[in-house]
Order: C-alpha cells, then sequence, then structure tokens
C-alpha cells in the first residue's frame, strides 16, 4: 500500500509533464511544418550566419 | 487590388508585382513589418534553406521562415531598410515565384488544432485510467482489498472526469448541433453513450461496485478523436492546396497608358486598355492585336496544336500564348465579356454531378445512428418488461449496449485509409484536392482523356523526318535557330548540326530568310515560300533554296514516354478508354489509333465536352476526366472526378479534384489503382467494425459485457482497422522521372 502512494503519483506526475510538454509545443507551433521540420536537421545551422551567406 | 507604378521590366518578371506594397504588407506598428508569400516551385529542404539564407542576408530583415508543408514564407523586417518588393526579387532570382497574400484568409485551421489538444487530453487520461483498470482487473484474479479497489475507481474518476469533459466538447458540439436541426449524426450515440457511461461509472464508483467505466468512455473518446484529426487532416491538407492554387493565379499585364506603361492586376482590366504583350506572356484578355506579328499557341485553351499565326487586326482570346515576337493587344473584353467567363458559366452549369455524391462514411452513419439507439432502448425494455429485471439494472444493460456499439472502428475505418492513401500517392507528386475524390475515383469506370498537353507533350516533333534529305534538314534548321517559334524550335531539337548562317532575316508570321551563296533561302510557310496551295496534314513549314522545289516538313505532337504503356494498364484493369478532343479530328486520329483507343472524337467545343460526358453518365457510366486545358475546366466540374497534370492552365487545376506533377502518364494509373485499393479497405474495415457489433451487441444484449471485456473489444477492433488501412502503404512501384 505504501508503494502505491509512491508509484501512482509518479505515474501520473509523468503523464502530466507529458501532456503539458505536447501542448506547449503545439503553442508555439511546433507541429505547423512537420515536412519542413524532417528536413531542417540536415541543415549545417539552424540560423544562417550572414557573414558566410552574404558571401 | 490596387495598381502599384511600375518599375523597369526586370529579368524577374513583372507580373509578381500585384500590390507588393499594398495591403498584404503587414505594418506591425513597431517600425517593423511583415509578408506572406505563397512560394511556387518548392520541393525539399534545400530549396528551403536557400530562400532562407538568402533572405536572411539582406540587411534589415529580422526573419525569414519557410513552410514546406504549406509552401509559404513569411518574412518579418526593419520597415525602411529594405522593401518589400526587393526581398520578393532575391526569391524570384532563386527560381521561385512567391505570390504575397493575406495570411488571414489561410491562417492554421483552429479546429485541427483543438482536436489536437482534445486528442492530448484524451491519450493522457485512457493511458492513466487504463494503468488503473488493469491493476483493478488483474485485482479480481489476485486478492486486491476492497479498499484499494474503490481508491483505484475514486483515482480513475479524478483523472477521467475533467478529461471526459474537455475531450468530448467536439461531439458534444456537433451532437447538439445536429439535435437542433432536428437530424440524427453519428455524434448523437456517441454523446449518449459517453455521458451515459460517465454519469453510471460515477454513480457505480459512489456506490462502491464495479461497473465503472471510465476506461472504456475515455478510450472511446482517445480513437474517436483519432479518426476525427486524421479526416481533418486530410480535408484542411486539400483546402490548403485549393488555396496554394487559387493564390498563385493572381497575376498582372502591363498596360501602356498615357504615362507609359503600368502594372495592372488582371482582375482590373477593363475593355479599351492597350497591353504590352511579351514573347512567352499569356494573354490576360481578349482582344485585337493593334501592333506586332506573332505566333500564337492556343493548346491550352483549344486543344489545337498548330500555331496560329496573327497579324494586326486579328482577335486573340485570353490565356493563349504568344510565341514569337512582342505585340500590342486593345482588350476587346475583359472579366464577363471573355472566353474564360463563358468557361466559368459552363462549369457552374456542369456543377452537381459531384455534389450529389455521398460518401460512404455518411452513408454508414445514416444506418448507423438510428439503430445504435434503437439497439439501446430495445435492451431496455426487454429486461424490465420481459425479464422482469429492476429498471436499474436494465438500464445498466441498456448502456452497456450503447457503449459497445459505439462507432469507435467504424470512426476510424475511413479517415485511417484515406490518411495511408493519400500519404501514398503524395509521395509520388500526386496531390488530393478534395477530401472523397479517391472514394469517387475508386467508382469509375470510364476514363476519358484529353488529347493535347494530357495525352501528348507540349513539344511538337518533326513527322516526315525520313522523307527529308540531311542537308536540308541541317540548312532549315541553321535558320531556324534565330526565330522563337515553336516549329523552328522543334526543328533545332531535331537537326545534329544546324548549318551556321549569318544575318537571318524574321518576318514574324510568315517566316524566315537569308542569303547564302547569293541564293535566297526561305524557311515559312507555305505562302511565303511560294509554294503551290494544298491540303495542310497539320502544323507544317516549307523551305525553299533558291529555284529548287520547296521541301515541306511535317511536324506533329508526340505522345508522352509513357503513354501507351499507361493506357494499356488501364484497359487491363477494364477501364474503358476514350479521348474527347478540340483538335483536328485527322491529328486526334492517328493519336488515337497509336494508342488503339477506338473511342476517340476530335473538333469538340467545350460545351461538346460536357454534353459528351452527361451522356456517358445518362448511360449509368461513372466517368473520370483527364485533362489540361481551358476547354478541358467545365468537362473537368461535369466528371464524377477529374484529374489535371501540373501543367495545366490554373482554372483546370482549380477545377480538377486531383493535380498530379511530373510530365508522364503513370499518375493516373497509380491514382485510380489505389483508389480502387483504398475503396476495398474501407469497405473491409466498414465490415470489420460489423462484425465486431455483430459479436459485441448479443453479449451486451444478455448483459455479460463487463468492462474488461467492453475495453478489449474497443481496442482490438480500432487497432485492426487501423492495422488494415495501414497494409495500404505498401511500397509505391518506383517511378523514375
Amino acid at each position: 500500500m505504501t508503494a502505491l502512494a509512491f508509484l501512482i503519483p509518479a505515474a501520473l506526475g509523468l503523464g502530466l509533464i507529458g501532456l503539458a510538454a505536447f501542448l506547449w509545443a503545439l503553442r508555439s507551433g511546433q507541429f505547423e511544418d512537420l515536412d519542413g521540420a524532417a528536413e531542417r536537421i540536415l541543415y549545417d545551422d539552424e540560423r544562417p550566419r550572414r557573414d558566410r551567406d552574404a558571401a | 487590388m490596387s495598381v502599384v507604378a511600375a518599375a523597369p521590366p526586370s529579368a524577374v518578371g513583372a507580373r509578381d508585382r500585384r500590390a507588393i506594397d499594398g495591403p498584404f504588407v503587414d505594418d506591425r506598428g513597431d517600425g517593423t513589418a511583415a509578408l506572406d508569400a505563397m512560394v511556387e516551385g518548392l520541393h525539399c529542404g534545400g530549396c528551403v534553406r536557400r530562400i532562407e539564407s538568402t533572405l536572411a542576408a539582406v540587411p534589415g530583415v529580422i526573419s525569414a521562415r519557410v513552410n514546406l508543408s504549406a509552401r509559404r514564407m513569411s518574412v518579418h523586417w526593419r520597415a525602411g531598410e529594405v522593401d518589400a518588393r526587393a526581398l520578393l526579387e532575391r526569391v524570384a532570382a532563386l527560381g521561385f515565384r512567391a505570390v504575397p497574400f493575406a495570411p488571414s484568409a489561410t491562417a492554421a485551421d483552429p479546429e485541427s488544432r483543438r482536436l489536437l489538444r482534445a486528442l492530448a487530453v484524451a491519450g493522457f487520461a485512457a493511458a492513466n485510467v487504463m494503468l488503473l483498470s488493469v491493476s483493478v482487473w488483474s485485482g479480481l484474479a489476485a486478492d486486491m482489498d476492497e479498499a484499494t479497489r474503490r481508491l483505484f475507481h475514486w483515482l480513475s474518476a479524478l483523472i477521467a472526469l475533467p478529461a471526459i469533459v474537455y475531450a468530448s466538447q467536439p461531439f458534444v458540439r456537433s451532437a447538439v448541433g445536429a439535435l437542433a436541426r432536428g437530424a440524427l449524426n453519428m455524434d448523437v450515440p456517441i454523446t449518449l453513450g459517453v455521458t451515459l457511461a460517465t454519469a453510471m461509472s460515477l454513480f457505480e464508483t459512489m456506490a462502491g461496485r464495479g461497473h465503472v467505466y471510465f476506461d472504456a468512455a475515455v478510450t472511446l473518446l482517445f480513437f474517436l478523436l483519432v479518426g476525427r484529426y486524421l479526416d481533418r487532416s486530410v480535408r484542411g491538407r486539400a483546402r490548403s492546396l485549393a488555396e496554394h492554387l487559387v493564390v498563385l493565379r493572381g497575376t498582372t499585364a502591363t498596360v501602356l497608358g498615357a504615362g507609359g506603361p503600368t502594372t495592372v492586376a488582371v482582375d482590373a482590366l477593363a475593355p479599351g486598355m492597350v497591353l504590352a504583350i511579351a514573347p512567352g506572356d499569356r494573354l490576360p484578355a481578349d482582344g485585337v492585336v493593334i501592333a506586332g506579328r506573332s505566333d500564337i499557341d492556343a493548346s491550352l485553351v483549344t486543344g489545337e496544336t498548330a500555331p496560329i499565326a496573327v497579324a494586326p487586326g486579328a482577335a486573340i482570346f485570353a490565356g493563349t500564348i504568344n510565341r514569337s515576337g512582342a505585340l500590342r493587344v486593345r482588350i476587346t473584353a475583359a472579366g464577363a465579356g471573355t472566353l474564360l467567363a463563358e468557361m466559368k458559366r459552363l462549369m457552374v452549369a456542369a456543377e452537381g454531378a459531384r455534389a450529389r455524391y455521398v460518401r460512404i462514411a455518411d452513408r454508414v452513419a445514416r444506418l448507423y445512428a438510428p439503430s445504435v439507439h434503437i439497439a439501446a432502448a430495445a435492451a431496455f425494455l426487454f429486461w424490465t418488461a420481459v425479464m422482469a429485471a429492476p429498471w436499474q439494472e436494465a438500464l445498466l444493460i441498456a448502456i452497456a449496449v450503447l457503449i459497445v456499439t459505439c462507432p469507435c472502428a467504424l470512426g476510424l475505418a475511413v479517415p485511417a485509409v484515406q490518411v495511408v492513401a493519400a500519404g501514398r500517392l503524395f509521395r509520388q507528386g500526386i496531390l488530393l484536392k478534395e477530401a472523397d475524390a479517391l472514394e469517387r475515383l475508386a467508382v469509375v469506370d470510364t476514363v476519358v482523356f484529353d488529347k493535347t498537353g494530357t495525352l501528348t507533350t507540349d513539344d511538337l516533333v518533326l513527322a516526315n523526318r525520313s522523307a527529308i534529305r540531311p542537308a536540308d534538314l541541317d540548312l532549315a534548321a541553321g535558320l531556324a535557330l534565330h526565330s522563337r517559334h515553336p516549329l523552328c524550335r522543334a526543328l533545332v531539337r531535331t537537326a545534329p548540326q544546324p548549318v551556321p548562317i549569318e544575318s537571318v532575316r524574321e518576318e514574324p508570321g510568315c517566316g524566315l530568310s537569308a542569303t547564302i551563296d547569293g541564293a535566297i533561302v526561305k524557311l515559312g510557310n507555305r505562302a511565303y515560300v511560294g509554294a503551290e496551295a494544298g491540303p495542310a496534314a497539320g502544323p507544317e513549314l516549307w523551305l525553299a533554296c533558291g529555284n529548287a522545289a520547296p521541301v515541306r516538313f511535317i511536324f506533329t505532337d508526340a505522345l508522352k514516354d509513357d503513354a501507351a504503356a499507361s493506357i494499356a494498364a488501364l484497359a487491363a484493369a477494364g477501364y474503358d478508354l476514350r479521348i474527347l478532343s478540340g483538335d483536328r479530328p485527322e491529328i486526334v486520329a492517328a493519336r488515337a489509333a497509336e494508342l488503339g483507343i477506338r473511342a476517340w472524337q476530335g473538333g469538340v467545343a467545350p460545351a461538346g465536352k460536357t454534353q459528351a460526358l452527361a451522356a456517358l453518365r445518362a448511360a449509368g457510366r461513372r466517368v473520370v476526366m483527364i485533362g489540361d486545358g481551358l476547354n478541358d475546366a467545365p468537362a473537368l466540374r461535369a466528371a464524377d472526378a477529374s484529374m489535371s497534370p501540373s501543367s495545366a492552365i490554373d482554372i483546370s487545376q482549380t477545377a480538377a479534384d486531383v493535380v498530379f506533377q511530373g510530365v508522364r502518364l503513370a499518375p493516373v494509373v497509380e491514382t485510380l489503382a489505389v483508389a480502387r485499393a483504398a475503396r476495398r479497405r474501407i469497405v473491409e474495415n466498414v465490415a470489420l467494425a460489423f462484425l465486431y457489433n455483430a459479436v459485441a451487441v448479443p453479449l451486451a444484449f444478455a448483459g455479460q459485457v463487463t468492462p474488461l471485456i467492453a475495453a478489449l473489444f474497443m481496442s482490438a477492433s480500432s487497432i485492426a482497422v487501423t492495422a488494415n488501412a495501414l497494409r495500404l502503404a505498401g511500397r509505391p512501384r518506383r517511378t523514375a522521372r
């Protein structure tokens, strides 16, 4: 019984963290461009450097 | 649409300058401005990176972001430091056409995000309630004490109640809306089942008894939301593609006025204006040539392959392309009076065939929703009246019937298949513009092709090469090098070594001439070279060298590389194949014979095409129309389903259900095959869902369904239909490009 007192809050807490993370990702627009996100991982730099790209 | 001042013509194309400084630039009010634009020609991450890094390198730009899924970009910059037009020209210089638009018109679908949030909450609750429920079920077999069981039920209630209130909103709203209209939809039994199950479970929990269905209610919502979200995303993708095409359609024209040339939106053109039409431009309105000579390519308008020579006084129509010389055209009709407007009128008249189609899911729902309620009511009456059970117990059984019949698998059955099928087609460059296009394509038995641009390529080829001496061919090609006329270009492509010729004179609409070793060499039309009159067998050029007899070059349009193979595959699949073309009958006959298509008609006017389709439909046929020209647009609307290549004129792409990329016909075969396979999967899935009910309903009716059995049934049937849908993904046949 005492084990449950730890395990149930732990299970619920982890689930809630996952839910909160998902809702945050949704709100911050991370699901707007799934095709683009798959490609962006291949770039050298996420934020292009001006000194190089302007050349 | 506002009129912007003209800039000097530049290589990036004057037609993209529509109202760039006008309503599309969003002044953020803090000294910065932003612009959203649709980008044409965006294919991969490399394109995204090139655009983003180019724009970010411009001084004054704060951020530039390209959305690959929606093929859009948004730029944010400090106002005054850089100008929107300069930014768009940078993008154009990279080879992409960017057309600004008002982002409010195509904002991210809020309903889709609501569904996703509800889905996340339901998923969280389902996982945790299931964790507790599984403990209770295994505790029944082992030695879980009463207090722990009650604790777990109360915990389940604590998690499930808020989640159900939140995640059931999409269904409750829709059910209330339907009931308010006096109608019954699928969401009514869902709402009723979930609400009653939750209320009963709460009651049982408070009473300390075991009929607790929180897990079933939340899992049901979770699976239904998955189905609802998938359905929404298929429609959303189709809708955004359609909007993309509409935005890219907006173009401008160069008007010659008293104050010099100005750039005007096509919508703002009026009769009497004088337009400058450069070679390669498409006519934005019907008009009369007032200066210049050229050749007009009407293949996208009438289906005719031979270019038409025009001189001052000639009438030309919107949608045709000016091929060889610069023209000045006085507009005779714009907007309502044009050929284009006539096509739109025909399209509206042809509408209706597709609107009458009822989706499989809706047909099933029509049957399903009433029978669920009847079954639950019957269970209640049976147990109170026949078995003389107390009403509470009868109510429990009726609710169990309602829960197990809830269309969980059914809600997933159709959208899962559609998502998988659309994804498979999308990977091959086939875009579904209408969400129910696949269902309509699946029942098609007749395929009607346009010829020009659909079965054939836009390029003409020399048909009588074997009859021409190589020396003549090289000489003609040497002259042809100096012209942009489509026939000359075709000639140059054929000749291996054109003779180099200096100082060639071109008379637009007639031909070319040069003096070689004292002899006058002419390449042009029949009258220009002085050949005797006779029947023309399609597009032709004549070469006259001094006093020698003129040599005739006959051109023909070429079938697409895989046209024969695709037609054979369609014929083997049992489709009735036909050609309806606006081109001349003798040309259509030749192409039809090459392909082995017996049913063809040439010289068909647009209205004739819709009539031919109406006749086929009246004879009980289900027809898919495949075409690319302006003259096909009404027919694309009149057919049960329609497809266009991405090279098609805008209005046809807008009218078609499916747009496929590339110059091959294989996508037609693939689309029809996937559509048929998708329909098979949908029917199988619906059958699976019914099979599940055939087992579950009698059990529930007999009062034998425990929460464990309900959960097992529901998950098993949902997973079965999803797995069945995934079989469709398969391995697409390798298509070389």
